[in-house]
């Protein structure tokens, strides 16, 4: 599974970084997580507030540092 | 009730309590005489540091929960629904609200492009943002007072409408940056889900963000006030940007276009500016072309629009800055 964290490296996007990386581990998911930080690239997802969360190249959420049980939730949604 | 209603101006807004603990402090703690020259700088930056903290802590954090309702892809599905005249007003107006840093202008850029927002409607919007926002004109209401703040807002809104109508006009839309026009729509929208306790969390998170952000240009700010308050000699600023040189407001703007601060570190200096005899309109003429205009956010919109449209935004921006300057010079005695 692949999972970016796009922003521009505010405090926020570390936050959410971390707390992906926790859902994965809790959910037993073998996730690749990469950091999109160029703004255009960013935008290349159609986002206008960072941070924002993909998932296999689906825009999952934006603007919000999710909780680890929220990204958990979503990883198994991809999953299925 | 009139009384009363100076009053609590005077108390919550100005902070007059503030001042005259600020007095005693430097005059019984420090010595030194506040109708002095050092005394005098020295009450200047205390008090305006620590009311501009107060302000701005509070003002964030009540204008981040509103913010919370509207998110840029709320924004951008309201601004769709409407047309022409209307649909720039309201892009104006939204701009007040929204959450706005120089480093977000690009994704809103792309994002309102994209989804086949006009250029002129997207210009209104991001012409209005860094211009009005709801914290800089309870500051304005603070430090001048509220017909000033109330007519600094309207004129932004004019600017921001008609700036954005003009660019409209010029029928530009070749000259964005082609990858712009391909880039996806991402239309999900989280708004509904958020929790009253997410909401605050925000609040205070933008709170603590936007202080970490813009404390420096604040002290700055303050600091250059306090120099132009009691140490610039009155002549030399009078020579510059006195009341009766036409070419006061000019030199306010090419001092200010490529100056980057955020409004609340202008606010002082055009407070400082004004107690020292400078024009209303040369005043707001500096806040408004450092704020609305400034070289990270050029660079940043480089990347998405190529340069004719970019001078023009430029341009229209500069020349309404201008306009607004001579006309609050002309009729400074209406607010005062």
């Amino acid at each position: 599974m692949n999972i970016k964290i796009l922003g521009s490296g505010c405090k926020k996007c570390v936050a959410l970084a971390e707390n992906a990386t926790a859902a994965a581990q809790a959910e037993g998911v073998d996730a690749e997580i990469e950091k999109v930080t160029d703004i255009i690239a960013i935008a290349g997802y159609g986002i206008m507030s960072t941070p924002g969360l993909v998932i296999n190249e689906k825009v999952v959420s934006s603007g919000r540092v999710l909780t680890v049980a929220d990204i958990g939730t979503l990883l198994k949604e991809a999953a299925a | 009730m009139q009384e009363i209603i100076i009053w609590l101006n005077d108390q919550l807004l100005r902070m007059q309590w503030l001042s005259d603990l600020v007095t005693l402090l430097v005059r019984d703690g420090f010595g030194l005489d506040t109708a002095g020259r050092i005394g005098g700088s020295v009450h200047f930056f205390i008090y305006d540091v620590i009311k501009i903290f107060i302000l701005l802590s509070v003002l964030i954090f009540s204008i981040s929960y509103v913010q919370s309702y509207f998110p840029p892809e709320r924004t951008r599905r309201i601004l769709g629904e409407r047309q022409g005249l209307w649909a720039n007003t309201v892009a104006a107006l939204l701009g007040t609200i929204t959450p706005f840093c120089s480093c977000s202008s690009i994704p809103l850029f792309i994002g309102f492009t994209s989804a086949g927002l006009p250029l002129a409607v997207t210009f209104s919007f991001l012409i209005s943002s860094p211009l009005v926002d709801l914290a800089s004109v309870i500051l304005l209401a603070s430090i001048f007072n509220w017909s000033i703040a109330l007519a600094y807002v309207v004129i932004g809104l004019v600017l921001a409408v008609l700036g954005g109508t003009l660019i409209g006009r010029l029928r530009l839309e070749d000259q964005v940056e082609d990858f712009v026009y391909q880039s996806p729509v991402s239309d999900h929208d989280n708004d509904g889900a958020i929790s009253r306790r997410e909401r605050l969390a925000y609040a205070m998170g933008q709170v603590t963000e936007i202080a970490g952000r813009v404390w420096l240009y604040v002290l700055i700010g303050v600091g250059i006030g306090a120099a132009i308050h009691n140490w610039i000699p009155e002549g030399f600023i009078s020579a510059l940007l006195g009341q009766d040189k036409w070419w006061s407001v000019l030199v306010a703007t090419i001092a200010g276009v490529p100056m980057y601060a955020d409004i609340f570190g202008t606010l002082p200096i055009a407070e400082a500016l004004v107690q020292r005899g400078v024009g209303l309109g040369t005043a707001l003429t500096f806040m408004m072309a450092v704020t609305a205009l400034s070289l990270p956010s050029m660079i940043m919109l480089k990347r998405v629009v190529k340069l004719p449209l970019l001078a023009v935004f430029i341009g229209i921006v500069t020349v309404g800055i201008i306009l607004i300057g001579y006309i609050f010079n002309a009729t400074a005695h209406l607010f005062v």
